[in-house]
């Protein structure tokens, strides 16, 4: 009969930016189960929606997380305006998609450069994210904020981006194209990443499916699960179709977010030919009485934004659930039979943000 | 924007019954959410499928009553029960993996609700 080893595995831990801890048991090096243990930073966030206007807890909620700041805002502000009937003006949808996918490609960016890191390519690293200053650089011109955007508000947007501004983003954009395929033709065809990633960590279909994966990590084992097709903000009118890739792997899963760069710089370009002029905002006027679930697309997938307004200033509940925690059960059935030198690599590749889990 | 927003109402005698329905149907489980009431709280278990969301509404009269896990369908549940159980004290049946109050690592018990029952004991 084997004798099991249990390896504490964070909440500190080199591979680990945030704080989240695993029991590993191990059979040998090979990790035989995974038990979860998170709450090191909780926030209580939700709570203070109680608190705080309704009007004003969006600056709150952009703040759950650091990377996918626009889009928590953006879900929040949509949870309000479904329960207050906003009609948005069309200018600000397509500006809040503009915004959600320069998000998107920065985070993607980000997480393309620590998982580089996480197998010891520091150089491949550097690269990443120093593209991803130019994307940061695009934005805080456009809102003048490199992480938190500040710029999504109940009934529109605080910001505008003139029509020379938005070609010369695309200009950009397009130039920028060439360089991100120089860097992920990396990640895609280096031995050394491919022999890390081809057939490490598995998730099968069924399993995405039956544990409730989202965003990439659903995506890459086939599943096209993919908020976006809701059509909230100018998703609707702009032609895309979800990134999927079948074969289940840590592999399949960087390429999900590798030809998600080039789908944002796509939608991007979609919304400059489309948007028109007009307002960005409409005025709020009332209070909130009533509930409702929405549903977005953050790089790392689903997020779920539950409002429910009593008719007060303040809502009565506010209800968040991450990406990130709907993917630690698939990440622990990852984890079931890999070696523990794989251990690091596999929790990065759902793309693990605890900051938004604990919010 | 395209985000249909279906509630059922059920009981706690119902629940897992039509969360095996949901299972069968090929629904993904999308969320669990703990809401507090004046008096007593409410669970709402999201489901989808191509995009539709399905949420079971279960409303319940104190903290004390006890629910059903439904991790035993959805594994994936044993996580948001844990959540629900250390954040509100809300009481589960049978989860899966049960971290008996030792899933979120806070410095208040239940601090979305203070006044709820006491922690459980750890052994």
């Amino acid at each position: 009969m084997s004798e099991y080893t249990v390896v504490p595995f964070g909440p500190q831990h080199p591979v680990l930016p945030e704080p989240i801890h695993l029991d590993l048991v191990l059979d040998d090096e090979k990790v035989v189960e995974a038990i979860p243990r998170i709450g090191f930073v909780h926030r209580g966030l939700e709570k203070l929606v109680e608190k705080k206007d309704f009007l004003d807890f969006v600056y709150v909620a952009e703040r759950i997380c650091g990377i996918c700041s626009f889009i928590h805002g953006l879900s929040y502000c949509i949870a309000v305006e479904e329960i207050m009937k906003i009609d948005v003006p069309p200018r600000a949808q397509y500006l809040r998609t503009i915004w959600s996918e320069l998000s998107r490609i920065h985070s993607h960016l980000l997480w393309l450069g620590l998982f580089a890191d996480a197998f010891g390519f520091e150089s491949l690293f550097m690269n990443c994210w120093k593209l991803r200053e130019q994307i940061l650089d695009i934005i805080e011109e456009t809102t003048g904020g490199r992480v938190i955007f500040g710029s999504a508000k109940v009934g529109g947007v605080r910001k505008d981006i003139s029509r020379e501004k938005l070609s010369e983003i695309v200009a950009k954009l397009e130039a920028y194209r060439k360089e991100i395929k120089g860097i992920t033709d990396i990640f895609m065809r280096d031995a050394s990443v491919k022999h890390r990633l081809v057939g490490v960590g598995v998730l099968s279909k069924e399993d995405a499916y039956k544990l409730g994966a989202v965003g990439p990590t659903a995506r890459g084992s086939g599943l096209a699960v993919d908020m976006r097709r809701l059509g909230y903000a100018a998703y609707g009118k702009i032609n895309f179709q979800p990134v999927v890739e079948n074969a289940g792997d840590s592999y399949s899963r960087c390429k999900v977010r590798i030809r998600e760069l080039f789908q944002s710089v796509d939608i991007i370009k979609q919304c400059a030919a489309q948007i028109e002029e007009g307002p960005i905002e409409v005025k709020v006027t009332g209070l909130p009485q009533g509930e409702f679930f929405c549903r977005t697309e953050q790089p790392r997938g689903e997020v779920v934004y539950y409002a429910k307004a009593d008719g007060t200033k303040f809502l009565k509940r506010l209800r968040v659930r991450t990406p990130t925690f709907a993917n630690l059960a698939a990440m622990l059935k990852m984890l079931q039979g890999c070696q523990l030198a794989d251990v690091p690599v596999l929790i990065l590749t759902i793309d693990p943000c605890i900051s938004c889990s604990e919010r | 924007m395209n985000q249909e927003q279906k509630i059922i109402n059920i009981t706690p005698g119902q629940l897992t019954e039509k969360v095996r329905e949901l299972s069968d149907q090929q629904f993904r489980l999308v969320q669990i959410n703990c809401t507090k009431l004046d008096a007593g709280f409410e669970l709402n278990y999201s489901f989808d499928k191509e995009l539709e969301l399905v949420n079971l509404r279960l409303s319940l009269s104190d903290f004390d009553a006890v629910i059903p896990s439904v991790s035993g369908i959805y594994l994936a549940a044993f996580l948001y029960e844990n959540e629900t159980a250390d954040l509100f004290g809300a009481k589960f049946q049978g989860i899966a993996v049960d971290f008996k109050g030792n899933f979120y690592n806070t410095h208040i018990k239940h601090p979305f609700n203070p006044d709820g029952p006491a922690a459980p004991e750890v052994k």
